[in-house]
C-alpha cells in the first residue's frame, strides 16, 4: 500500500513507519465522597504514565491482568475518554502527524475516520433495534460518504468482506450469534477504511471454535486492507498468536515491551515471567507448577510504594521498595521496567534458555 | 495412586430436556460417564453443549422448564453398614434424602462467585448456614468450622472475613470462599463449574494449585467443567468431550490430547493458540488457526444423524448425515461416538 521504509535489523522484521506515539499517557479517575457537596478524597490511577509505539500495518498486543488499564488506554488513544496527561501522536492519512489530546471537534471527527474499535461484547455493543444496513452503514452516514443505493452497495460489500451473506443486511443482530455478531462488529470498524483499529478482547466473549474463526479473520483483514491492530487481551496465547509486538501492563503502568519472540523467550519482567508460567498449558504431559504470584492486584487507588509489583515479586530488594523503576530499553526494542532486569535469569514460555 | 477405582457417581444415558414455547431443547440427550471416588473428571465442550445442565442434573437442580426425561444417575452412597445405591433421578428436588446430599455429600462451585454469593450476609453467616442444615454442630461450633475451612482455602486473614460481605473481597478472595462453602461439609464430590474462566490467570493459578491440594488432603472427586483445554490439561485424569448435548468422547486425559478419535475432539484441539507455539517455530511467518467451519447448530433443529457432521472434515455423505452413530469403544476405556471412527 504505502511505501514503507524497508530497513532489515538483524531480527527478521521489517520495520514500517510508526503510526501512533503514545507519551507518557495519564488518565486518573478522581473519587467523591459526600452529597451535594461532594469533594475529590483520591484518584484511581487507572493509567499513570504510558509509553508505547506501534508501526503501520503491525499488531500490538497490549495484555495485563483486569484492572490493569489495559481497556481505558486503548480509550484514551481514540479519546473516549479524556487523558490526564500525555501526548498521544497518530499519524492520519488526511492531517498528518496530530497530537489526539489536542483536537478540536471537528478534528476529531476526522480523526475517528481513521481510528476504530471492536469491542468485548457483541452482545451489548449492538443496537438491538437497528438492522445491520442502519449498524454497518451509520458511519458512512454520519460522515456523509455514501447514502441511498450506494450504502447498501457498500454496506453488502463489507458484509462480504467479513464472511457474513449480503442479504442478512434487513435483519436485526438478535438473529446472529456470538461469533456472527463480533463480524458485524468488525464490518462497521471497517465501514471507513480505518488505519488503526483498537480492538477491546475481541475473541473473550467467544467459543474456541469460533475464536478461531474470528481470530483468522482478522488477520486476513489485516493483510487485504493493510490494517494496524492495537490488539488489548488478558489471554496471552491469543495474543502471542496474533501479535508481532506486546506491551505488558500492570497496575496503570508499562512494565515490559518487545516482540513477541523476545517477550516469550527471554522475558525480562518477573511479572512477565509469572504471567508466562500462570497460563495452563493444554498438553498433559507437561504439567509444570506455576509460578504463584502471592496477594492481589495492587489497588491503583492506593499502590504501593516503589515498584508496583515489588509486594508480590520473588525477586524484590530492598530498593524496590523505596525506589520507582522508569521504563528503558535494555535491548534494542526491548523495554522494561525493573531495577534488577540486568541481572535476572528469567524463564520464558519455551523452558531454560542456555546462556 | 488409587489402582482399585470405585464408582462415585455413574451417569447413564442421562437426558434433560427443556420444553419451551418454541419446541424442546435437549440441552443433555445421551450422556453417559462415570466419576471414580478421589479422581478427576473433567467435561469440556462449547457453550450449549449441555455441560452445565449435566451438573445440574446430578443435583437434582435443573431450572424449571427442563427436566431430566431418561437415563439414571446411580450415586454409590458410603454409609457405616457398606454402600447404598441411588438413583438421584429419581429423587425429588425437594425430598429430605436429596437435600441431604446436595451441599454436603455432593456441592458445586459456580462460575461467577459475585452472583452465587449473599450480597446482604456475612461469609461467615454463610458458610455457618452450610453446616448447620448438615450437621448436628452448635452455632458456636460451627463459626470455628467455618474459620477452620476458610483457613484451609488460604484465606490470609480467616477470623476476619467471616465478618465480610462478598463485595469486600476480591474476585479472587470470593472464590476461595466459594470453594470453602462447598467444602464445609467434606463432600466427596465437588462439582465445579468453570470455576477459574471469571478469572484473572495469576489468580487461576493460585486457585487451581488450591484445588489440587484440597483434593490431595481430603479425597474427594471433582468433576471439572470448563471450555479451557489447558485447564482440563492441567488438571484432570479423565476428559468427557461433549457437543450439542451427547458425549463424543471419553478417555483419560494423555490419549484425549495425544490420539483424540473424535473429528470434533481433533478440531478442537487445533483450534486453540497454544502458548510458546508461535515463538518455538519462530521464523515461520504469520500462521492461521485450523477453525471448525459454520457454528453449534441451533437447539430447535438438530441435523440429523451425527449433530457434528456439517461441521466435520470427514463426514462419510449418506452415513453420517443419516445415521445416529452409537458409543464405540476403540481401546480399553476410550469410548467413541462416530460413524467414521467405529469403521476402523
Amino acid at each position: 500500500m504505502t511505501e514503507a521504509l524497508k530497513n532489515t535489523t538483524s531480527a527478521t522484521v521489517t520495520k514500517n513507519p510508526i503510526l501512533l506515539e503514545v507519551k507518557d499517557l495519564k488518565k486518573h479517575f478522581p473519587i467523591k465522597k459526600g452529597f451535594l457537596i461532594s469533594k475529590v478524597v483520591g484518584h484511581v490511577k487507572a493509567v499513570d504514565g504510558v509509553n508505547f509505539f506501534i508501526r503501520e500495518q503491525e499488531t500490538l498486543g497490549l495484555v495485563g491482568e483486569s484492572g490493569c488499564g489495559k481497556t481505558t488506554t486503548g480509550r484514551l488513544i481514540l479519546r473516549a475518554y479524556e487523558p490526564t496527561a500525555g501526548e498521544v501522536w497518530f499519524n492520519d492519512q488526511q492531517m498528518g502527524r496530530v497530537n489526539v489530546p489536542d483536537l478540536d471537534k471537528h478534528q476529531l471527527k476526522m480523526l475517528r475516520q481513521n481510528m476504530q474499535m471492536i469491542f468485548q461484547d457483541p452482545y451489548s455493543s449492538l443496537n438491538p433495534r437497528m438492522t445491520l444496513l442502519q449498524i454497518v452503514g451509520e458511519p458512512l452516514l454520519v460522515n456523509g460518504i455514501a447514502k441511498g443505493g450506494e450504502l447498501q452497495d457498500r454496506v453488502a460489500e463489507l458484509l462480504r468482506v467479513v464472511g457474513l451473506r449480503p442479504e442478512y443486511m434487513t435483519r436485526y443482530p438478535h438473529a446472529f450469534s456470538g461469533g456472527q455478531r463480533q463480524r458485524i462488529g468488525v464490518a462497521r470498524a471497517l465501514a471507513l477504511n480505518p488505519q488503526l483499529v483498537v480492538c477491546d478482547e475481541p475473541v473473550s466473549a467467544l467459543d474456541v471454535s469460533i475464536q478461531a474463526q474470528t481470530l483468522n479473520l482478522l488477520q486476513d483483514l489485516q493483510e487485504q486492507f493493510g490494517l494496524t491492530y492495537l490488539f488489548v487481551s488478558h489471554d496471552l496465547s491469543v495474543v502471542e498468536h496474533i501479535s508481532d509486538r506486546i506491551a505488558v501492563m500492570y497496575v496503570g503502568k508499562l512494565v515490559e515491551a518487545a516482540t513477541t519472540d523476545a517477550l516469550f523467550q527471554r522475558p525480562l519482567h518477573p511479572y512477565t515471567e509469572a504471567l508466562l508460567s500462570a497460563v495452563p498449558k493444554p498438553d498433559p504431559r507437561l504439567r509444570t507448577e506455576p509460578i504463584v504470584l502471592p496477594g492481589d492486584v495492587a489497588d491503583p487507588a492506593n499502590p504501593p510504594s516503589g515498584c508496583y509489583f515489588h509486594p508480590r515479586c520473588r525477586y524484590a530488594v530492598d530498593r524496590c521498595k523505596t525506589e520507582e523503576p522508569v521504563l528503558r530499553e535494555l535491548e534494542p526494542e526491548h523495554f522494561v521496567s525493573c531495577h534488577r532486569a540486568e541481572e535476572l535469569q528469567l524463564v520464558g514460555v519455551l523452558g531454560k534458555v542456555a546462556a | 495412586m488409587n489402582n482399585k477405582k470405585d464408582a462415585l457417581v455413574e451417569v447413564n444415558n442421562l437426558q434433560t430436556h427443556f420444553f419451551l414455547d418454541e419446541g424442546t431443547v435437549r440441552a443433555v440427550d445421551g450422556a453417559d460417564f462415570v466419576i471414580h471416588r478421589g479422581e478427576t473428571l473433567g467435561v469440556v465442550g462449547e457453550s450449549g453443549c449441555g455441560k452445565s445442565v449435566t451438573a445440574r442434573s446430578i443435583l437434582n437442580i435443573v431450572p424449571k422448564p427442563g427436566k431430566t426425561v431418561g437415563g439414571e444417575i446411580l450415586y454409590h452412597r458410603r454409609k457405616s453398614d457398606g454402600i447404598e445405591m441411588l438413583d438421584l433421578t429419581q429423587l425429588p428436588s425437594q425430598s429430605d434424602k436429596m437435600r441431604s446430599i446436595r451441599g454436603a455429600e455432593i456441592s458445586m462451585i459456580f462460575q461467577e462467585p459475585m452472583t452465587s454469593l449473599s450480597p446482604v450476609h456475612t461469609i461467615g453467616n454463610q458458610i455457618v448456614e452450610a453446616i448447620r442444615l448438615h450437621r448436628p454442630v452448635s452455632k458456636d461450633e460451627a463459626e470455628e468450622l467455618a474459620v477452620e475451612v476458610l483457613d484451609l482455602v488460604g484465606m490470609p486473614l480467616p477470623k476476619r472475613t467471616v465478618t465480610q460481605y462478598a463485595h469486600e473481597l476480591s474476585g479472587g478472595m470470593r472464590q476461595r470462599a466459594m470453594i470453602a462453602m462447598a467444602l464445609s461439609c467434606h463432600p466427596s464430590l465437588l462439582i465445579a463449574d468453570e470455576p477459574t474462566t471469571a478469572l484473572d490467570v495469576t489468580t487461576e493459578a493460585q486457585i487451581l494449585r488450591l484445588m489440587r491440594q484440597l483434593q490431595d488432603e481430603l479425597g474427594m472427586a471433582i468433576m471439572f467443567i470448563t471450555h479451557n483445554l489447558g485447564v482440563i490439561a492441567q488438571m484432570t485424569e479423565n476428559v468427557v468431550v461433549m457437543y450439542m448435548g451427547k458425549v463424543v468422547e471419553q478417555a483419560d486425559v494423555d490419549t484425549i490430547f495425544y490420539h483424540p478419535q473424535h473429528p470434533y475432539t481433533q478440531a478442537l484441539l487445533q483450534s486453540i493458540p497454544r502458548l510458546g507455539q508461535k515463538t518455538a517455530r519462530r521464523g515461520a511467518g504469520q500462521s492461521r488457526l485450523a477453525s471448525i467451519r459454520g457454528m453449534v447448530p441451533d437447539p430447535y433443529a438438530l441435523p440429523q444423524g451425527c449433530a457434528f457432521h456439517p461441521r466435520c472434515n470427514q463426514m462419510v455423505a449418506g452415513e453420517c448425515d443419516l445415521r445416529e452413530p452409537q458409543m464405540v469403544e476403540v481401546a480399553p476405556g476410550h469410548r467413541v461416538r462416530c460413524l467414521a471412527c467405529a469403521g476402523v
